[in-house]
């Protein structure tokens, strides 16, 4: 199989970037894309040039390190995968891939593919935990949870932090991220006592990062290798509105964002 | 002993008003309010097809409200001033969101409406300031005399020139389209989604949204074809 990459190169945040396109004649179609990106490397290395910079770790999709957009679409054309499971057999010989790394003013560039997403650490900081007393291990079945409850918290809990949903949002938007974070920990019963408080400085984080704002449009949830459902959005917003009714303390101060807002 | 001074990263904190989730918020309670008024007028309007002297009293009634009348008008003025104001905001924070855009991009999960909410607004808030000095106001009334008082014949009139009824009919389409995502996203924005019942809630938005422009656009339809004379 033969195919043409075109593929963003940047030396840093601080250079001009552009397309190169990159002729691969020898794409076997059981590779992955970032197998492909490996061939690539090792003939960009023979031939003393810079090998395209990507991220990755697992090589199974599950760690959330993968991902760029392909051809216009946050980890390619197959739904529910992440980068590194997308197999080049879903192209065709001859196919030109335009490879974008995700573009968000939240997420600082920081060498061809690879862009800074530690804004969405900072949202993680901000409440993505439960505090809990450090003693004996409680029982297993101390506190009874419902399978529906279960099922709707792990649900959200799939979420890798990969960032496609802010890359695949027209608004740059990270509210599938936080509404996941927020549900996982808000639905179960060891979540619920900083429930309120946990999605004031969740959104106060989101907020004082350069993320834009949902317009409920659905790209996120589609370009979503977990497939994370819109309501956890919803859920965010139900939680973040109560709290704001309710709180009876100062509001969280968010921290510095990574980027500062211009 | 050398002090090191410690500079704190902490930020303000974020308001309400100052978070993009609050601000939508405000457009989803001010979008159902504005929503509440579309049905009415569009009920109204139905009295179309009933005798002149039936919606000429209606418009009397209304006009004969004094003080309600004003204070509904200043409602509506203040809902669509916060909808126009939190939406502008929004659009801004989310262009500066993502300053290099991508050089192809494809939508995948998304509908039209949603996609085009920007556009069918402000072409709808065009529309609408047309629409008052057209019907309320009595300034523009072109091809015909504006007689006060006289809606019945008002509507004929003004409905008979063709790009009159061409330009409301496609307002109105925006609108439906407007409408066929935000009935549903303002769901989202507040708060309430559910499994079992957003699926049900997108359609009734998408249906409740075409029954709206169908009874708009069969006034101008039928003053056209001659059914309302």
């Amino acid at each position: 199989m033969k195919l043409t990459l075109k593929i963003w190169r940047q030396k840093s945040s601080n250079d001009k970037g552009a397309f190169v396109s990159y002729p691969v004649d020898d794409v076997d179609p059981e590779m992955s894309i970032l197998e492909c990106l490996d061939v690539l490397n090792e003939s960009l290395i023979l031939r003393g040039e810079v090998p395209v910079a990507f991220e990755h770790d697992c090589r199974e999709g599950i760690c959330g390190s993968c991902g760029f957009v392909i051809n216009g679409v946050a980890h390619g054309p197959e739904r529910g995968t992440t980068a590194c499971q997308l197999t080049m057999r879903h192209f065709k010989n001859g196919d030109e891939l335009t490879l974008e790394p995700w573009r968000a003013k939240a997420f600082p560039l920081i060498k061809d593919l690879v862009v800074n997403r530690r804004a969405l650490d900072h949202i993680i900081e901000a409440g993505g935990y439960i505090s809990v007393s450090t003693g004996q291990a409680p029982d297993g079945n101390d506190i009874l949870i419902g399978k529906e409850i279960a099922d709707e918290s792990m649900d959200a809990a799939a979420c890798i932090g990969c960032g496609a949903c802010v890359a695949a949002c027209p608004n740059a938007s990270a509210a599938l991220f936080t509404g996941a974070k927020i549900t996982h920990l808000g639905t179960l019963p060891q979540g619920e006592p900083e429930r309120e408080r946990r999605a004031l400085s969740m959104v106060a984080q989101m907020n004082a990062e350069n993320f834009g704002n949902c317009t409920s449009i659905g790209e996120c949830t589609g370009a979503c290798p977990k497939e994370i459902p819109l309501e956890v959005i919803a859920n965010m917003n139900h939680d973040y509105v109560c709290a704001s009714f309710k709180r009876r303390d100062d509001l969280p101060s968010p921290v510095a964002p990574v980027v500062e807002r211009a | 002993m050398a002090t090191t001074q410690v500079v704190s990263n902490q930020l303000h904190p974020i308001t309400f008003w100052q978070s993009s989730n609050g601000k939508k918020v405000v457009m989803a309670v001010t979008g159902v309010m504005m929503f509440g008024f579309v049905c009415g007028h569009m009920l109204g309007n139905l009295q179309m097809y009933e005798a002149p002297e039936h919606i000429n009293a209606y418009g009397h009634f209304l006009h004969n409200l004094g003080e309600l009348l004003w204070i509904e008008r200043g409602v509506m003025l203040l809902a669509i001033a916060l909808h126009i104001l939190a939406a502008v905001q929004l659009a801004l924070r989310s262009q500066a969101a993502r300053p290099i855009g991508y050089s192809r991009s494809e939508a995948i999960n998304s509908s039209y409406a949603s996609r085009t909410m920007y556009w069918s607004g402000p072409i709808v808030l065009a529309f609408i300031i047309f629409h008052l000095l057209q019907f309320t106001a009595g300034y523009l009334h072109p091809h015909a005399q504006f007689v006060a008082g006289d809606v019945y014949g008002n509507v004929v009139s003004g409905f008979q020139v063709w790009w009159v009824s061409a330009w409301y009919i496609f307002a109105i389409c925006l609108l439906g389209l407007h409408l066929s995502h935000g009935l549903w996203s303002m769901f989202q924005s507040v708060g309430l989604a559910h499994p079992r019942i957003s699926p049900i809630l997108r359609k009734a938005a998408v249906a409740i949204a075409t029954l709206i422009v169908l009874g708009y656009i069969s006034i101008p339809i039928s003053v056209l074809l001659g059914f309302i004379k």
